[in-house]
């Protein structure tokens, strides 16, 4: 059964513009660093909705909605810092990294903000992953699996699980060179076991080999898994997490218009019969 | 100070049906949201009588300057409403407007009386874009069909009833006269356009049950013309609608006839969009006084 997981963390009311502090190339994608002064640092799995104060309706009249996007990274920014050399500003509050790539006119008008620019910011919306004990007793360790650039939320994931010492084991699987990145950026201080499909780098494969490999070898119940990627990936992980009896969490997407429960668009089934509203029962949905 | 049908409101501005949840708003951003509730008076999802899971994904697609939705009126029902979102929503600082649904006119009395004995609910609106099951035919496309369901539903309620008309007929201003001849006390318009997208990646449609309604600023000027066709045709108060993002856009379906204004899509792109508009409305009458 998929269950909501964990509560959220609670946003401020309505958007904010956020500044742009730095934009870069990350592999094939791009991470965007936002500074929000004024909300809450958000918890792993959380997302925000962003939309570029300029040029949104910028080809065709779209695109006309926010885009969501999982944090990939989130920092307080406790001392003051300089954002801006030029001018010698100092800005504080917390800097939400971004993993974007460009698979329409939304995303795409996203890969092109640049340092300085202005974007509106909803959030953090969205529950958040559980701790392992919290889905398995015996859970003494996490594994974080992702696929392409689902592997988004599983940076903040494993950063928050290294400050509280809990062992953590990481996969991530890309279809090719050019649908690849976040890696030196967000994954750059952990040991990361690496699939693809091409065979660029690490296993030639997918990513759900090395996690099949990885759980056959470990008695069941020590670890919780956690997932996100594309559709087929995640169905693949819940089920070879169900047939072995490992607990698992899954970050799940779907067409979102508003992010905070107000349009019905972000359905997806619940088994048993009905819907979950992605954007407040999930991103985060429980299996098994 | 804004009146409408009797209920004071505090600004001209409320949300339309089924684009706003107050109760999931709540969750994600506490009670910030109420201190700072955008809408004059709320309007809820439209209720049946039977609770409805909805319609099988996908339910939304964008479009230039909108977005096609067919959501298919999830809902917990009339008792599931009564005992779980009722209490909640009465805790709102305004007043509350239940939106309801039925294919029939026994069903429709039934959910209006039961209502009806809440004081919580200050007014009902009907959403009347739905088959009748006996005749087969969208009470909201047939005048005498809506003429007939006001009749049914007039003596059951002395609550204001606000006909939702749609916009989805060749001349909605007859459907508004035969609503007031039903006695109704006011109408809003308009809904969603009927509209279809086709997924450049698979040939079909992107919506999965094939087309839905189209909101959002690309149908503002059909909202326009239909607002003043109404407003010639019918001296009832208008909530008018359809594609409102700004201060601005309030003023022109005020001018076109509407007594208010409703915020739907807009409130998915920026929550607090309902207040955004009141103040940029008040600031417009203000400069020009």
């Amino acid at each position: 059964m998929l269950e909501e997981a964990v509560d959220r963390r609670v946003a401020p009311f309505g958007r904010r513009l956020c500044e742009a502090i730095e934009a870069r190339d990350s592999g094939g994608y791009r991470v965007v660093s936002l500074l929000d002064s004024e909300g809450p640092a958000p918890e792993p799995g959380q997302f925000y909705m962003l939309a570029t104060e300029r040029h949104w309706q910028q080809r065709g009249e779209r695109p006309f909605l926010p885009r969501a996007l999982s944090v990939a990274d989130a920092e307080p920014l406790t001392s003051p810092f300089v954002a801006d050399s030029a001018t010698k500003r100092e800005v504080s509050g917390v800097r939400l990294d971004f993993l974007l790539e460009g698979v329409g006119p939304g995303t795409d008008r996203l890969c092109e903000i640049e340092a300085g620019e202005a974007v509106w910011v909803n959030g953090p919306l969205g529950n958040s992953f559980s701790p392992p004990r919290e889905l398995a007793p015996g859970a003494a360790g996490a594994i974080l699996v992702g696929g392409g650039i689902g592997i988004a939320p599983l940076a903040l994931l494993r950063r928050h699980f290294a400050a509280r010492g809990i062992p953590t084991r990481v996969l991530l699987g890309f279809r090719d060179r050019v649908h690849s990145g976040g890696l030196d950026d967000l994954f750059a201080c952990c040991e990361v076991r690496l699939a693809s499909e091409d065979g660029h780098a690490g296993h030639r494969g997918y990513v759900t080999d090395l996690l099949a490999a990885m759980i056959e070898g470990d008695d069941a119940s020590s670890a919780a898994v956690y997932a996100c990627g594309p559709p087929p990936m995640l169905d693949a992980i819940a089920k070879l997490c169900s047939d072995r009896g490992v607990a698992c969490e899954l970050a799940m997407e779907s067409p979102m218009a508003c992010g905070f429960g107000a349009c019905f668009g972000c359905a997806v089934p619940r088994p048993g019969g009905g819907y979950l509203r992605l954007c407040i029962d999930g991103p985060v949905v429980r299996c098994g | 100070m804004v009146e409408l049908c009797g209920i004071e409101l505090a600004h001209p501005v409320i949300n339309a049906s089924g684009t706003f949840d107050a109760i999931a708003a709540q969750r994600v951003y506490g009670d910030a949201l109420l201190d700072d509730f955008p809408f004059a008076a709320f309007v809820s999802k439209t209720i049946t009588l039977e609770p409805r899971a909805g319609n099988e994904p996908q339910r939304i697609w964008e479009t230039p300057a909108g977005m096609i939705n067919s959501i298919g009126l999830p809902n917990k029902g009339l008792d599931g409403f009564l005992a779980e979102d009722l209490p909640r929503l009465a805790e709102l600082p305004v007043p509350l407007i239940v939106s309801v649904m039925a294919t029939g006119h026994e069903d429709f009395k039934r959910m209006v009386a039961a209502l009806d004995e809440r004081e919580e609910v200050a007014a009902f609106e009907l959403n009347i874009s739905c088959p009748n099951v006996h005749s087969g035919l969208i009470v909201g496309e047939q005048p005498a069909e809506t003429l007939a369901l006001l009749e049914a539903l007039r003596p059951v309620t002395p609550k204001p009833l606000i006909v939702k008309l749609t916009p989805n007929v060749a001349d909605p201003a007859a459907v508004a006269v035969a609503a007031k001849e039903g006695g109704a006390d006011a109408v809003s318009l308009i809904n969603t356009l009927k509209a279809s997208a086709i997924d450049p990646a698979t040939g079909r449609p992107g919506i999965a049950a094939g087309h839905g309604g189209l909101s959002g600023p690309a149908v503002r000027p059909i909202a326009v013309a239909q607002v003043r066709a109404v407003a010639a045709a019918v001296r009832l108060p208008i909530v008018g609608m359809g594609g409102i993002c700004s201060g601005a856009d309030a003023a022109e379906m005020i001018a076109a006839g509407a007594t208010v204004v409703a915020v739907g899509t807009e409130s998915f792109r920026d929550p607090r969009a309902g207040k955004r508009i009141a103040v940029e409305l008040a600031d417009r009458y203000a400069a020009m006084s």
